[in-house]
């Protein structure tokens, strides 16, 4: 039997960030992870750091973790691929780029730098474009990086701290105070985090967390085709819906002048086959915005499963049924931006520090208390 | 574009043509595909045209007649549905829809390696043969070949028969193995013959078992390359380095149409059905086993697919040729010395410049792959992947579209099929 | 220009980054590159020389331009009069 401050269930991204602050802090960690670190969603995800405002709270959230990373970029090593490309969100109509002013503004409130480009300099910033897009709103701090990588580092930072890396660990149960493995090994902690993305309900029944599969594609390597992450405005309207399957363009330059693509959702899927009629409309509506993309080499396809809640936002706090459990998962789309972010608050509200932003919209008590869920619906 | 047909044969070597023969000649629609741009595979490479071998002759001129349409240079990308298959045809594309289908995409190389693999002039050993046999001019060349097996003897004779002058080779088995294996061929009349032309022509060569290739030098190409012979150390000044260490089946696009794979091979039944319904291995899928077995394996595949009687003969000659497989692939088990020749500097993926160094602390092939980049560039793995799982005992990971790489627009949905599958679904 | 081929064996004359290479019908174009001297194919990412390696469509070292088609490979490929084929070495 083992003793920790506190043990992290779960070595992708955000429980890797977690064990780097919290190691970092002085906590003793263990982080307990059932095959590789950053092998799960992380290593299926774009690894875009992205500055959202579909409400308040994903705008502090996102926006804030942004920064982090950026205070992070110039630790990482290399092989982390960080690079600060900026998002261009596309407008297709004119409809579309009027909302793109109050996005600005949205932005802007929130410290993020934002711009609007009309459709001549959309067309000189990125040639590879579709002619006919009336504009683009340019976050210009966003980045993209390698997520796996990048989690590996943070978990191996944690380990010369002192933290020790468990992988090929699968835990079988979580008790109040303890950890058992599923060799039967048991880890006693003060705390106890769940970070196990869409394994988490498996080992704490009740979560909202369900699997939104994702397929991505890569190109080869080659010269750069484009030089911003892209991403259709209309990815709000068509992505976010949760009923049905739904396609959006999103393509990101990586440094090794491969081009990266997606995006697909369907929720509640659960399976890791590529789905040839979602990859074809996925791939008909990247076509629409890069007219050469049929020419591009692919290297390979890969699906993913993103760990959705119900309202998009993650839960991040204690459980407040299991006041000894603590969560740091359903991150969706958006774990490798959050990771930064999420660590933080976690981290914060463990040592009862105060944090940079309101951690109240990520409470799980959101969901997991009635009284909780009628505040949330009121 | 789209083609149908009631048989489709993926590749159109010696296993390829005997099914497609005998599914042809019974009235089957058959439609052979292929990425090489004529028929006979690796082993039959350049026949077509040449005509020199006997056996390919009588299969092509064969094949000529079935009746069966072949693509040449077209290679399998996708699968995306039972029945459908994506093929990429220079830089047009088209889709497949077939009835059965029988796989026989035979085999590639073992490539191991070692300092100074990655330099031009190091290839494999039947790497350098087809390439000799396709033209590299190679007559008062000086060749090394390392490697183990028959294919090694095979290549010398390609070899000195266009000129060059093969200095010496290097079997990487013992000589009890070696001899050993050479004293079972009395079972096999085909390859006793083989094997006595083939060393009658070359007699002179200077031949060591317990030989193998410990590095190879030389200032922007292989110049010379170093031996272990025995225990000894020789060094030998050289045009070409032929390297390589057995065949290993091409398994992918069995993998992709998701048939089962066992210790390397596709599983099958006596019927060389695969575990997906309408789906045949035959050849080198089912494990290394030469001509012979991918003829007598096609032929059979080529009848059942075709719905007629199986010759009692057909049978009788594939569990003989089985019992040849066995002992090849006794015989070809790389060495243990041969894992341990690559230094930290040594590049193990060639596509993404991956050092062996790279790989410490890795468990296995995923955290290599998401790590270090092991086997994420170009050939998808097809080399290192091989060298991983003999060095390190690291196993694949699934097989995805695309099998190749291939231009997106050979990955997009003719629309009939993509209507079907949602459908479906 | 070249002489006319001889009635015997067909010749067929292409250029390999610009260079006329003159070979038998049938000869592959990773086989034809030899005759250019240097058998290098492509750079690493390190800008070191690189060759064919398997001979047979799978290591994807001998991949060139082939009449503006990229990424085709030259070991899969026969040599064909006035083709055009543009190495990245």
């Amino acid at each position: 039997m083992s003793a920790f401050d506190c043990v992290i269930v779960g070595g992708g991204i955000v429980g890797a960030a977690l064990a780097d602050v919290l190691s970092a802090d002085g906590m003793s960690v263990a982080l307990v992870e059932a095959r590789s670190i950053g092998a799960g969603t992380t290593a299926c995800g774009m690894g875009h750091l992205v500055a959202m405002d579909d409400n308040a709270a994903e705008l502090a959230l996102t926006s804030w973790s942004v920064s982090l990373w950026r205070e992070l970029a110039d630790g990482l090593p290399r092989a982390v691929e960080y690079d600060a490309c900026g998002t261009l969100w596309l407008a297709a109509d004119d409809e579309e780029m009027a909302a793109v002013s109050a996005k600005v503004a949205n932005y802007r409130a929130a410290g993020v730098r934002a711009e609007v480009l009309d459709s001549a300099a959309l067309q000189e910033a990125e040639p590879a474009l579709a002619p006919g897009l009336v504009g683009a709103l340019r976050v210009v701090d966003d980045a993209v990086l390698y997520p796996p990588l990048a989690a590996r580092t943070f978990a191996l930072r944690a380990q010369a701290r002192g933290a020790r890396l468990m992988t090929g660990c699968p835990v079988r149960e979580l008790r109040s105070g303890s950890v058992v493995l599923s060799n039967g090994e048991v880890l006693t902690a003060r705390y106890i985090v769940l970070a196990a993305g869409v394994a988490s309900p498996a080992l704490c029944p009740g979560l909202p967390i369900s699997p939104r599969k994702g397929h991505l594609l890569i190109t080869r390597r080659g010269a750069p085709v484009v030089h911003h992450q892209l991403v259709e405005l209309g990815y709000l309207k068509s992505a976010h819906g949760t009923d049905g399957a739904s396609v959006a363009f999103n393509a990101q330059p990586r440094v090794t002048g491969q081009l990266l693509l997606g995006s697909s959702r369907q929720p509640g899927d659960a399976t890791r086959e590529v789905d040839a009629a979602l990859l074809e409309r996925m791939l008909k509506r990247a076509a629409m915005f890069l007219p050469g993309l049929d020419g591009l080499q692919a290297l390979r396809v890969w699906t993913g499963l993103r760990p959705a809640t119900p309202d998009g936002l993650p839960l991040l706090g204690p459980h407040p049924e299991k006041p000894w459990l603590w969560l740091a998962c359903g991150h969706e789309g958006l774990g490798i931006t959050t990771a930064t972010g999420s660590a933080r608050l976690v981290a914060d509200q463990l040592l009862g520090r105060t944090s940079a932003i309101d951690a109240r919209p990520y409470s799980p008590a959101r969901f997991l208390t009635a009284s909780s869920r009628e505040v949330a619906h009121a | 574009m789209r083609e149908a047909c009631d048989l489709v044969v993926v590749g159109a070597g010696p296993g390829g043509l005997a099914a497609a023969c005998r599914a042809a000649e019974a009235g089957l629609d058959v439609l052979v595909l292929d990425a090489q741009p004529e028929p006979g595979g690796q082993v039959w490479r350049s026949e077509a045209r040449k005509g020199a071998n006997r056996l390919a002759r009588r299969w092509l001129t064969r094949f000529a007649a079935s009746g069966a349409r072949f693509r040449p240079g077209a290679r399998v990308v996708a699968a995306p549905e039972p029945g459908v298959l994506l093929v990429e045809e220079g830089s047009s594309s088209f889709a497949v829809r077939y009835g059965r289908a029988v796989l026989a995409t035979g085999a590639r190389e073992r490539f191991l390696p070692f300092p100074g693999w990655t330099l031009p002039g190091v290839l494999g050993v039947s790497g350098l043969q087809v390439l000799v046999k396709d033209g590299l001019p190679i007559r008062g060349k000086r060749v090394v070949l390392a490697g183990t097996g028959p294919l090694l003897l095979a290549a010398a004779a390609t070899i000195h028969a266009h000129g060059g002058e093969v200095l010496y080779i290097a079997e990487q088995a013992s000589a009890a193995s070696h001899w050993g294996f050479a004293l079972q061929l009395w079972r096999h009349p085909a390859k006793l013959l083989q094997g006595a032309l083939m060393s009658a022509a070359l007699i002179s060569v200077p031949t060591s078992t317990d030989a193998w290739v410990i590095a190879a030098e030389g200032e922007g190409r292989v110049e010379s390359v170093r031996l272990s012979v025995r225990g000894r150390e020789e060094q030998l000044r050289c045009d070409y380095l032929g390297a390589a260490y057995g065949l290993v089946p091409n398994l992918e696009v069995a993998r992709l149409l998701g048939c089962e794979t066992s210790a390397g091979a596709v599983v099958v039944n006596e019927r060389l059905e695969t575990r997906v319904p309408k789906v045949h291995a035959v050849g080198e899928l089912l494990g290394i086993g030469g001509v012979d077995q991918a003829l007598v394996t096609g032929e059979l595949a080529g009848l059942v697919a075709a719905e007629q009687p199986i010759p009692v003969e057909l049978e009788r000659t594939w569990h003989r040729v089985r019992a040849f497989a066995a002992q090849l692939a006794r015989h070809d088990a790389p060495r243990a010395e041969l894992r341990r020749l690559a230094t930290p500097d040594t590049l193990l993926c060639r596509c993404e410049d991956v050092p062996m160094s790279a790989l410490e602390g890795c468990q296995n092939l995923r955290e290599a792959r998401l790590y270090a980049r092991l086997g994420m560039g170009a050939c998808q793995g097809r080399t290192c992947g091989t060298a991983a799982q003999t060095l390190f005992g690291w196993s694949g990971e699934d097989v995805r579209p695309p099998c190749l790489p291939a231009r997106i627009g050979s990955l997009r949905l003719p629309s009939d099929v993509s209507s079907t599958h949602a459908r479906e679904s | 220009m070249r002489e006319p081929a001889s009635k015997a064996t067909t010749r067929v004359t292409l250029r390999i980054n610009g260079r006329a290479v003159t070979v038998p019908a049938g000869t592959s174009v990773a086989a034809a590159l030899a005759m250019t001297d240097s058998f290098v194919s492509r750079a690493d990412l390190s800008g070191r020389p690189r060759g064919p390696l398997c001979g047979m469509g799978v290591c994807f070292e001998c991949r060139a331009t082939i009449d503006g088609v990229p990424e085709v490979l030259m070991c899969l490929t026969p040599c064909r009069e006035d083709q055009e084929v543009v190495t990245d070495a």
